[in-house]
């Protein structure tokens, strides 16, 4: 089973959850947790990790086309076919503008001449080792460059059938949170009661719909104003799966970069609990 | 000499459009007659790659000057790249640009004005 930890909004708690989360079930099942915020990917430090212990070490690179000018007789297939606009011709050659190619390869399939090879552009990079009891992956997107998705894909490349696997996804709504929970059993969202929050949930539930992927929801830094989140949740038959209260000693847990259910065991039961509820809903 | 300049509306009183490759339309005139027309831009709401497709647009109509207000590092690479002379001009009509252009009072722009947008 695939579990997607999304939110919408940034800041809510989703590394928090996931980690937790993937920690406390690696006791009891085969477990996998993949960072896919390969924008800034942070499950690592909640993990204890010497970067000695990465054993996968992979580049992650984007074909981008590479003109021969001697063979080019400026047809403008390429130009037609690219949807990014990525090239430009010039006249006395064509202009490639490698960050805004995608790497779909559509040029160098249409040209009639074979003007065009690709070459492989470095975008990100993967690492992973094993870690509490769990095969932990993460993808980081190179500095500079745009194109999260391939990195996020590559990463879930490392999806194994026979674990459970948790994904921590970027937030936000549009194509890297897309790619990230795309194809997942279920999507935990985790929210804060506060407006902001309410407000990218719904977002985010909008996406999840569309996606035709079932949700519950997490309500981190729970507290008196709860019933903003509950009334929509009940209003569209959304279920909670948990609340983690507003407290100041899980706040400096999380600030130190400890794990809830290591200086809080009572959470591990609850996640566990948590996922027992999950495997009904995807069942039924 | 053909010259491109972006442009409010459609005709010589409009007033000069100072964004490129989100401009309104495209005000293709010859210096000399004074003849113009007027194009739409189509891709002023395109979601990528704006600047490289309205900088080929440009390219493909055959000028050798562009009087614009700002401009991205993507359409000015293509735009240099391929010998267009680019003057920069501020608020005034599509007229006063051109008159200022034949006087030889606009400022010709070496690079872009903007940061890229990724």
């Amino acid at each position: 089973m695939i579990i997607s930890v999304a939110s919408g909004k940034g800041g809510t708690g989703k590394t928090t959850v996931a980690t937790n989360f993937a920690v406390a079930l690696a006791d009891i099942y085969k477990t996998a947790l993949l960072d896919c915020d390969v924008e800034e990917p942070n499950a690592h430090l909640f993990l204890n990790i010497d970067k000695r212990q990465y054993n996968l070490n992979e580049k992650v690179f984007l074909p981008v086309p590479q003109i021969d000018d001697k063979k080019c007789v400026h047809c403008g297939k390429c130009l037609e076919v690219c949807a990014y606009h990525a090239l430009a011709d010039i006249g006395k050659k064509i202009l490639v503008f490698e960050e805004l190619c995608h790497g779909c390869g559509g040029c160098s399939l249409l040209c009639p001449e074979g003007a065009i090879i690709e070459k492989n552009k470095q975008i990100g990079d993967i690492k992973g080792c094993n870690v509490k009891g769990l095969d932990f992956v993460f993808g980081t997107l190179s500095i500079g460059s745009v194109m999260a998705p391939p990195v996020i894909k590559k990463v879930k490349n490392h999806i194994k059938q026979d674990r459970l696997t948790i994904i921590d996804c970027p937030p936000g709504t549009s194509c890297p949170m897309i790619n990230a929970v795309m194809k997942s059993d279920f999507c935990m969202l985790v929210t804060e009661p506060t407006p902001f929050g309410l407000n990218d949930l719904k977002l985010a539930v909008e996406v999840v719909r569309e996606l035709e992927i079932p949700c519950g929801v997490i309500i981190n830094r729970s507290q008196d104003g709860d019933h903003i989140i509950e009334k929509y949740l009940a209003s569209e038959g959304i279920p909670i799966l948990m609340k983690i209260p507003l407290d100041r000693r899980y706040a400096a847990s999380y600030a130190n970069g400890k794990l809830l259910i290591e200086d809080y065991p009572d959470f591990k039961a609850k996640f566990i609990e948590t996922l027992k509820n999950i495997e009904k809903w995807v069942k039924a | 000499m053909k010259i491109a300049i972006t442009a409010d509306g459609k005709d010589l009183n409009s007033m000069l459009d100072e964004r490129f490759g989100r401009c309104k339309y495209f005000i293709f005139a010859d210096s000399e007659t004074m003849e113009f027309k007027a194009l739409d831009n189509t891709y002023s709401d395109s979601a990528h790659g704006v600047g490289v497709e309205v900088a080929q647009f440009v390219i493909d109509q055959g000028v050798d000057t562009l009087i614009t207000g700002n401009l991205g590092p993507n359409a000015a690479k293509v735009l240099s790249e391929s010998g267009i002379t680019i003057y920069n001009a501020g608020s005034m009509t599509v007229n006063q640009a051109i008159d200022l252009y034949k006087q030889g009072k606009l400022t010709k722009m070496s690079g872009p004005t903007t940061n890229p947008h990724k």
